[in-house]
């Protein structure tokens, strides 16, 4: 046809050729979220996630499945190696069970998470109970690639699923008066074999100031690889906090307060010299007992291989350090 | 059985005993059987098997009085060698697997962290005891000046227990550490109880 006369007529392209609708709208999203992103990080972000949805985010296939769309908050996409499903579905804190690392996978089998729910109170307009099927239904599910520092020098990189816990807060409306967010953690020692022991005061309580609270990488997280949380990491409902240590971020939540003070937290009620209300992963300040500047990733580095260096706020530098400015982070530890 | 005691074969069984552990650590490690964190179940395994192998040197001389099994002291030396070969492994997966073996920084942990410092403490002492091990070094030192110097594995003991505690502490988690304190209690009270109703007799 490289003579064309008006008798040909409209010439139609193959339909190989045709853009499929699907692909378009895909690339839409992506100018769209060029443009509201920081244009450079996210795109390498993006980018890997794409590559990541057949690879290691693939779901394990052991749980109930639960999708979440990219997440087109700032830095909630690390492009670090996804630590495999049976590492971080076997390798928990999460005392209730057991104190051992392996404990909450061989014990948590008993937890009842149907039916649940979570009550609000506190300082806000709209106090009350909130069933775990209203919360999924709040928001659309987003897939958050996250960094998990441990306080004892270990680190994984996780996939979890959730919506921010702003989308919560905004709902319930916190009075002006409300400074803190209390969360807490089921404690029953029916289920929970090690509630009743002497390591901490049950219930698990946990707490943020209401502007880390609402700082849209505050994860209010329902599953993990895609599929709903398994019960040792914290079923069916948790929090996850990416810049803080991990034992912020509290398990199978049932109440979440708002407060005028700061609120006592389970670590720091047993040992206040060793655990402060901040949390924060910092490198530059030390557990009383041991150093915070490195970690090991699980799953990673090699067995002889040395420690990676712990980054600022768990690399979240860029997204949190504005909420602690002028602050003395050593004493505020 | 008391007659096999004093064959030969039986230290070489009992080394091979003694070995086990931590051929069944290092194995672990090879064929990936430690769990996510290899690192830390290598430094905690030798931490515990050192503990063990403690207890173990420390029951002979009971034992062999309590049974009237002369034969038992055949294997001090052996069993207390053990103790400073899990000492020496747990130090060196710490130097190696926790502070990728610089110097510097593992020099700075020893003197900030009380836990690590009184670790290295019992392990100098053992590495004392384990050099001093020898009949050369019996006869150089005289018996009573060895006896002495070799007591210092009571020291080890209190020490090591202490470690454990200390390292125990942050998760307020002390069942295991009592467990070990009872045992190595009894065996060092038994010996208090002996040499007292030994002087009592005189």
């Amino acid at each position: 046809m490289f003579f064309r006369s008006s008798d040909d007529g409209f010439v139609h392209p193959h339909a190989s050729e045709i853009t499929p609708q699907r692909v378009y709208q895909q690339r839409r999203a992506f100018m769209q979220h060029l443009a509201t992103g920081a244009a450079g990080a996210s795109l390498a972000a993006w980018a890997s996630r794409e590559a990541m949805a057949q690879g290691a985010t693939a779901r394990p296939g052991k749980l109930a499945p639960l999708p979440g769309k990219v997440s087109s908050v700032s830095g909630a996409s690390v492009m670090e190696k996804i630590t495999a499903y049976q590492d971080a579905s076997t390798y928990n804190n999460y005392y209730e069970f057991g104190t051992d690392k392996a404990d909450p996978a061989r014990n948590a089998h008993t937890l009842k998470i149907d039916p649940w729910a979570i009550d609000i109170e506190g300082l806000v307009k709209k106090p009350g109970r909130w069933d775990l099927a209203d919360l999924l239904k709040l928001s659309p599910m987003e897939e958050r690639i996250y960094r998990m520092r441990c306080v004892e020098g270990w680190s994984m990189v996780v996939p979890w699923v959730g919506y921010s816990l702003a989308e919560l807060i905004r709902k319930v409306e916190p009075l002006g008066s409300a400074k803190y967010v209390s969360f807490q953690t089921l404690a029953d020692p029916k289920t929970m074999p090690f509630v009743g022991s002497r390591v901490l005061d049950w219930p698990y309580e946990e707490g943020l100031r209401l502007d880390e609270a609402m700082h849209p990488l505050t994860l209010l997280c329902f599953g993990m690889y895609g599929e709903v949380l398994p019960k040792q990491n914290g079923a069916p409902v948790r929090l996850v906090v990416p810049w803080k240590y991990g034992f912020k971020n509290a398990k199978s939540l049932v109440k979440i307060r708002f407060t005028e003070q700061q609120p006592a937290t389970a670590w720091n009620k047993a040992a206040a010299n060793e655990y402060g209300f901040y949390s924060n992963v910092n490198p530059n300040v030390d557990h009383p007992r041991w150093s915070q500047a490195t970690e090991r990733r699980l799953g990673e580095d090699g067995l002889l291989s040395k420690k990676r260096k712990t980054l600022m706020f768990n690399g979240y530098e860029a997204q949190v350090a504005s909420l602690y400015a002028g602050m003395d982070l050593r004493k505020n530890f | 059985m008391r007659a096999w005691l004093l064959r030969p074969q039986a230290k070489a069984v009992l080394a091979l005993l003694c070995a086990l552990p931590a051929l069944w650590l290092l194995t672990g490690a090879f064929q990936d059987r430690l769990g996510p964190n290899p690192a830390e179940a290598l430094i905690r395994g030798t931490g515990d098997w050192t503990l063990r192998a403690l207890c173990l040197v420390l029951a002979v001389t009971p034992l062999r009085v309590i049974t009237g099994t002369p034969a038992l002291a055949r294997f001090r030396r052996l069993l207390g060698l053990n103790v400073f070969a899990y000492a020496t492994l747990h130090l060196l997966c710490y130097a190696w697997l926790d502070m990728g073996l610089e110097l510097s920084d593992i020099a700075k942990d020893i003197a900030k962290r009380p836990f690590i410092l009184v670790g290295f403490a019992a392990t100098v002492l053992l590495l004392l005891l384990a050099a001093t091990s020898f009949q050369r070094a019996q006869r150089w030192l005289g018996a009573k000046r060895w006896q002495a110097l070799h007591r210092a594995v009571y020291a080890v003991a209190v020490l090591a227990i202490l470690h454990f505690y200390w390292m125990r502490a942050g998760k307020q988690d002390f069942a295991e550490v009592a467990v070990y304190a009872a045992v190595l209690g009894l065996l060092l009270g038994w010996r208090v109880w002996h040499a007292r109703l030994k002087q009592a007799r005189r």
